[in-house]
């Protein structure tokens, strides 16, 4: 019995009442924005790791800073706003489309295009093909 | 139509070859180089004490009329203490004012840091929070601003200033700046 009350107590996931402790907000949503914010902003010290993720000093600061600014009551595109003029695009997991990011978004689209190209001439080939053999002879 | 074959033949080649070449500018590019949006603009507003005389203030208005060099360190930064030799020598060589900026430290560790390595800088100020480092869009130490006469940022370096940087980018750069008019 001792046992299964002692694994019962170690399942409880205790970064659960952690995360809580450092930034308290007064509603749910302001709560839910700092947790929406902090995961799509990189953490520029180790970039795969979001401002959330991250326990680097810089991404502490930060946090403290979308922390204070949610407290002030500044909207999300103030916030990030503010972050993008200071560090540029590249803090956002999500590119915004600019002249810089035009291959990045429209990239598969082209790629998907040229496919659907390429089958398209396949099909017809092949059809081609199967009507006559002698297709060599037609190119 | 053997045109059309033979396009039919080398374009996967083409393509093939430019997306080597793509990649392989892409191995060299240093991701940890994040570009600055502040290039070309004014240095944020800041003021800050200075680690000698925390009475007195140092501004935006303290680096106006110069080519101006600042540089964001601390105690604790491993590479800080790599680039110290050539802040010296540069400090010494060059005819810069020469700002630092001690970013979230020790202010007893700094002054036994310069006591101890010697200081390059004209000015220091303590940035004890890190904010005006976040305004100013550092994200590491060291790095380096190079402002000109009016104040505006025109290059930063990241990561320590070694010969070959100094040699390639910051001198020529200082030189050109220094005859440009207030």
């Amino acid at each position: 019995m001792k046992k299964i009350i002692i694994i019962f107590i170690l399942c409880i996931p205790l970064h659960l009442f952690a995360a809580d402790d450092f930034y308290p907000f007064e509603t749910p949503v302001e709560q839910n924005r700092f947790a929406a914010l902090t995961s799509q902003l990189r953490c520029l010290v180790c970039q795969n790791q979001n401002l959330a993720e991250s326990n680097a000093a810089l991404a502490v600061d930060l946090r403290q800073q979308i922390y204070q600014h949610i407290q002030q009551g500044q909207s999300d595109k103030q916030i990030i706003d503010y972050l993008v003029e200071r560090y540029g695009n590249f803090i956002l997991y999500r590119p915004p489309f600019v002249a810089a990011t035009w291959g990045l978004w429209l990239g598969p689209l082209v790629f998907l295009l040229v496919g659907i190209v390429c089958l398209l001439f396949y099909i017809r080939k092949t059809a081609t093909s199967t009507r006559s053999n002698n297709f060599e002879d037609k190119v | 139509m053997n045109l059309l074959k033979k396009i039919y033949f080398t374009l996967p080649l083409i393509i093939f070859a430019m997306i080597i070449l793509i990649l392989w500018r892409g191995l060299k590019l240093n991701p940890a180089q994040v570009p600055s949006p502040l290039i070309n603009k004014p240095l944020p507003h800041f003021a800050l004490p200075t680690l000698f005389d925390e009475k007195k203030i140092v501004t935006n208005e303290d680096l106006m009329g110069h080519v101006t060099l600042v540089n964001v360190w601390a105690t604790w930064c491993e590479a800080c203490a790599e680039e110290h030799n050539a802040l010296l020598e540069l400090a010494q060589n060059e005819h810069v004012f020469f700002l630092g900026l001690d970013y979230k430290d020790d202010v007893d560790a700094a002054k036994k840091w310069l006591a101890q390595r010697g200081n390059p800088y004209q000015m220091i100020a303590v940035d004890y929070a890190g904010t005006v480092a976040i305004d100013w869009g550092v994200y590491g130490t060291p790095e380096t601003f190079v402002l000109d006469k009016k104040g505006m940022i025109r290059y930063k370096q990241i990561g320590p200033i070694d010969t070959d940087s100094w040699e390639k980018k910051l001198k020529p750069l200082i030189a050109q700046l220094r005859n440009e008019p207030i």
